[in-house]
């Protein structure tokens, strides 16, 4: 098994419901296939608070200039639903 | 056995979870001088307390006359007289003060215009013992349980609690009866560890996710309560499983009651405020319980929205943008990405969703857990106490009353920090561990890290998940429960089959989320079948072919054991009819009417 997912998929483990959702959806359907840097931009979301995740998520607050975090985020949120 | 090495620790004290009880626990504890150690499977900002949106009740008075013997009324009649009036009154007396307290630890609460704390309505709440509308309940904006959380786990910090995280709990070691400590794998490492302490205190929250549609997060799996089951020790009021009624349909998402609060409205598909047929008086504000079954029967009796006619809609565009976006703003965008509506224009597609178990480890007021024990009730059990979601006090009983969780939280947190400082001297020295201390956790961690049957962890929950959904929901009836209680043993075999695929200890997922499985499936076999042994209609649950709330025969709590081979053994004890002070006096029965 390959410990470094199962960790990122601990971490995707929150206090809310949605992002648990989205998080999980992530991981397993566009994390395999995301480029090196995507990856850094994601894992370094999922050091976030919940809320302040939660906000971005939301549109509550606007994206992070970092162009990759950004576009993780918009990934994210197209799970949503 | 393949051999595994333990890797020893001693404290005064150990705490399991660090939402919000067991870091107000801890922190209490470290701040009295004792030696704290706080284990936890996530990171304590992440624990499921972060979700409490709504806020933390208590009768300040800020926004109007309020009194706490008004609270203690309102949570008597929300418990439909299950909840025990001296804890009752216990918690709604320390309310006041545990909030003032919050706020000196930096907790940052909304303010009135004039530096007060702001509170507003929630469901049940009333004043003049059901007369008038209270507005008691006090939040951080949308944040109230970060906001809670952060303040307490950086106070805990402050005062020197060790902190554990990432560590699985796996086992309580119980030596005669007493509990002498608990077993845990340090999920990074790999390893496996043995605390040794006077008190074990379990915060370890509910188990929501025993339900297909809930709004707990997935974390939610009842660890604590499989431990105590394990230990042969019983839970208490399982039965009562509170649905949230305005989760969102299909993601099952919440939309707070402060929604309802803040004056949003239910309608059928006729466009009607139904509420005003069943709690004439409370109406969109009456407590969960009436107005989830209230949603049930509007959609059972054809009058439900959407295409399948199968859920509810919540109004809340009247209310105006501003008020909106200035009281709800975490509504707003909840809605819009999980629903896909505009609650400015558009109304929120809502189902009721299971949301809080009032059943848990029965403890006393100072979170000491209690059993009957040879024909002795209330007995107390050496070394282990619970607070928070996982405990049953009771100040919930058959119904818990919206924001008085994140009450019981600190309230009962702060209570059994305060309750060692008074029996446990700091640095007190400790009996060896038996020989075979840590020897049961160990075995099963084996036994699951080698399972090769043929069924997946995940198979198996969902299999228990719809069981759960589909026999002990809203309304139940004994046929549906008898039917539950036959496929919940079918599961239970089942999971004896299952299969583990990763064999390391190293963030092996796949066995905590087995052993998370395990915690689960004992207390929704306990729910099962304590609901079809309760005769009666009580708060949360809902029998039909037994409709009304029984007081001569049913007015006690029900104790379920459940055993290796997943049997079920059922007691009771009495429910608390007393005060705890001549403060107050005892709230008699009466029917339950808002």
């Amino acid at each position: 098994m390959d410990t470094h997912l199962s960790r990122l998929r601990w971490h995707c483990r929150r206090g809310m419901k949605e992002l648990d959702v989205v998080l999980t959806r992530y991981l397993e359907v566009d994390y395999p296939q995301a480029s090196a840097s995507e990856r850094r931009a994601f894992e370094s979301l999922l050091e976030m608070q919940d809320p302040d995740l939660y906000c971005y998520l939301v549109g509550r607050a606007a994206l992070p200039e970092d162009p990759e975090t950004a576009h993780v985020l918009k990934k994210l949120a197209q799970h949503r639903h | 056995m393949s051999a595994y090495q333990f890797i020893d620790h001693t404290f005064d004290v150990v705490v399991v979870g660090a939402g919000g009880a067991g870091l107000r626990a801890t922190f209490g504890l470290a701040n009295s001088g004792l030696s704290t150690a706080c284990i936890t499977k996530v990171f304590p900002t992440r624990s499921h307390t972060v979700a409490a949106q709504g806020g933390i009740s208590a009768a300040l008075g800020n926004m109007g006359e309020d009194d706490w013997r008004w609270h203690m009324y309102d949570t008597v009649k929300g418990s439909d007289w299950l909840g025990d009036q001296d804890a009752i009154e216990f918690m709604c007396k320390e309310a006041p003060a545990a909030i003032i307290e919050l706020e000196h630890y930096g907790l940052p609460f909304s303010r009135t215009e004039d530096g007060r704390i702001y509170q507003r309505p929630f469901g049940g709440m009333t004043t003049h013992y059901g007369k008038g509308t209270a507005q008691r309940t006090c939040a951080a904006a949308d944040r109230t349980g970060h906001a809670m959380l952060h303040t307490l786990y950086q106070q805990a910090l402050k005062n020197e609690a060790q902190f554990f995280i990432e560590y699985f709990a796996v086992d309580l070691i119980m030596e005669n009866g007493e509990c002498r400590g608990v077993v845990a794998i340090d999920m990074a490492e790999g390893t496996i560890h043995r605390f040794r302490a006077h008190k074990v205190i379990l915060a370890t929250g509910g188990y929501g996710r025993a339900y297909f549609s809930c709004t707990s997060a997935h974390t939610c799996t009842g660890d604590g309560g499989g431990m105590v089951l394990r230990a042969g020790l019983p839970l208490q009021d399982l039965e009562f499983v509170q649905f949230h009624p305005t989760g969102i349909y299909g993601a099952g998402c919440l939309i707070t009651e402060g929604a309802r609060g803040e004056g949003g409205i239910l309608r059928n598909s006729k466009g009607e405020a139904f509420m005003e047929r069943y709690a004439p008086s409370a109406k969109n504000l009456a407590s969960r319980d009436v107005v989830s079954r209230a949603m049930t029967i509007e959609i059972r009796e054809g009058r439900g929205v959407g295409a399948q006619q199968d859920h509810i809609f919540l109004h809340l565009e009247h209310l105006g943008a501003a008020t909106l976006a200035e009281r709800l703003p975490g509504i707003s965008e909840t809605a819009k990405i999980f629903a896909g509506v505009d609650v400015n224009k558009q109304p929120i597609p809502v189902l009721p969703t299971v949301h809080y178990n009032m059943g848990g480890i029965p403890a006393n007021i100072h979170g000491e857990v209690v059993t009957n024990r040879n024909g002795v009730v209330d007995t107390v059990v050496q070394g282990l106490m619970a607070v928070g979601e996982a405990a049953c006090v009771s100040v919930h009983g058959a119904n818990r009353l919206g924001s008085n969780s994140l009450l019981d939280l600190v309230v009962f947190g702060r209570e059994a920090a305060r309750h060692c400082e008074e029996t446990v001297k700091p640095g007190t020295r400790h009996r060896p561990l038996p020989a075979d201390a840590g020897d049961f956790a160990v075995s099963r961690i084996d036994k699951f890290r080698n399972a090769k049957g043929t069924r997946k962890t995940a198979d198996i929950r969902l299999d228990m998940q719809r069981v759960m959904q589909n026999h002990a929901a809203v309304f139940r009836t004994g046929d549906s429960l008898q039917e539950g209680v036959k496929k919940l043993d079918a599961v239970f075999g089942a999971f004896a089959d299952v299969s583990v695929a990763d064999r390391g200890l190293i963030w092996n997922t796949d066995l905590i989320e087995t052993l998370e499985l395990d915690n689960l499936l004992g207390q929704a076999l306990g729910t099962m079948n304590s609901a079809a042994n309760r005769e009666e209609s009580r708060g949360a649950h809902a029998r039909e072919d037994f409709k009304d709330r029984d007081d001569v025969n049913w007015m006690k709590h029900t104790l379920s054991w459940v055993d290796e081979k997943g049997d079920v053994k059922i007691d009771y004890r009495p429910v608390h009819l007393n005060t705890l002070t001549n403060d107050v006096e005892v709230v008699p029965p009466k029917a339950r009417v808002y």
